[in-house]
């Protein structure tokens, strides 16, 4: 550690235009101490993205298999509601890189409008999945504690009629539920006899129950992204905070962009949720 | 010495992106009414990939971050093409060689 260590240790010297950020001991400079803790943020993201994206594959293999099915699940969902969801949530992602840009020109006051503006929209966001989720367990949507009603759903959103179809087809003795033969391995149902196997699964599993399993991922994938918001939220309202009683030094620029680091990669997973939950099979 | 924490953006940039993830999911949105056959979900997900990738380049600053955080950023979203990629080979081309039982 030289006279150059020194200089850099120095907050003002270690960038140009008077940086009123503190120096961490453990830090050769400034420049080193953001990129720690942006890199420590990304680590983080890329377990994340791991995290979901095991979710998102089983998502996608269980699609394959049911892919009727799970279309006609997915057509119960509110594209309208998603899509306003989804517009509030790039708004969101705006008034946080905006914050973020506050806090690298120092202007604590807009930080903490940007902040709090992100939180109101977060907020917002949550407020129209409870909606979707209300209107979900109504429609006997939700998977869970007894409340699915496939019937009743179907009935809901005007498919009557198509299940009536599927209904004759059940008193002939075939179920409602189309599967391809190769899959039957694969979902457990392994029988040497081709002409068997082709009755057996088919019986046992309808197409309520791969509706049922469409809306269990629909609501571990949203559900786990809504408490991943909750998160953000609370994070942003700290850093809001702490900004207002001007708690950081160099206005937190660091704690905030790594805040806005977690806050837009929620926003990149509902990127990838929303056509994948709403929107590829509306057009059937 | 100049600085990566000082790349300000203009505030016209940050605007200019939304507008186009906004563009981008009026886009997804009329592309899932069309009848598109096998192609509505390629063309669903690519234009996910473009926004996330506007979102991670320009709002996540990953575009004017240094090199180490493009490999850490990149390197995410490269182990969960893998993880999809190899699953897909699977459960997409099992029968493609019409290997009786397989």
């Amino acid at each position: 550690m030289s006279a150059t260590a020194e200089a850099h240790a120095h907050p003002h010297h270690a960038t140009e235009g008077g940086d009123d950020t503190i120096l961490e001991h453990h830090y050769d400079d400034l420049e080193q101490q953001h990129e720690s803790s942006m890199l420590g943020m990304w680590t983080f993201l890329a377990t994340e993205v791991m995290f979901f994206g095991g979710l998102v594959g089983a998502y996608i293999i269980y699609r394959i298999i049911y892919r009727d099915d799970f279309a006609a699940a997915g057509r119960h969902q509110n594209v309208i509601l998603g899509g306003i969801n989804t517009v509030i949530l790039l708004t969101s992602s705006l008034t946080m890189a905006l914050a973020v840009r506050a806090a690298q020109l120092r202007r604590i006051r807009e930080i903490v409008i940007y902040l709090v503006a992100t939180m109101v929209f977060g907020a917002g966001f949550l407020g129209v999945k409870a909606i979707e989720y209300t209107t979900d367990y109504r429609e006997g949507l939700f998977p869970f504690a007894g409340a699915w009603d496939w019937e009743k759903a179907q009935a809901h959103s005007g498919h009557a009629g198509e299940h009536e179809g599927e209904s004759k087809h059940e008193e002939l003795g075939e179920s409602n539920s189309t599967i391809s033969p190769k899959w039957y391995a694969t979902i457990g149902t392994t029988t040497p006899d081709p002409a068997a196997a082709k009755v057996l699964p088919l019986r046992n599993r309808s197409q309520s129950d791969h509706a049922k399993l469409y809306f269990t991922f629909y609501f571990f994938m949203t559900g786990l992204h809504a408490i991943h918001l909750i998160i953000g939220i609370v994070l942003v309202g700290i850093m809001a905070l702490l900004s207002w009683r001007r708690w950081f030094s160099g206005a937190g620029e660091t704690q905030i962009e790594t805040t806005g680091l977690y806050w837009h990669f929620v926003d990149v997973v509902w990127v990838y949720l929303y056509p994948a939950l709403y929107l590829i099979d509306i057009h059937q | 010495m100049t600085s990566d924490r000082h790349q300000t953006l203009p505030v016209s940039t940050s605007v200019v992106i939304f507008a186009a993830l906004l563009i981008l999911l009026f886009m997804t949105i009329g592309a899932a009414y069309l009848d598109l056959g096998p192609l509505a979900v390629p063309i669903a997900f690519t234009i996910a990939t473009i926004k996330a990738l506007l979102i991670v380049f320009y709002f996540m600053h990953v575009k004017f971050s240094s090199t180490l955080i493009k490999l850490f950023s990149m390197g995410a979203s490269l182990w969960v093409v893998i993880l999809l990629v190899f699953t897909l080979s699977d459960y997409l081309g099992r029968d493609l060689l019409n290997i009786v039982g397989k």
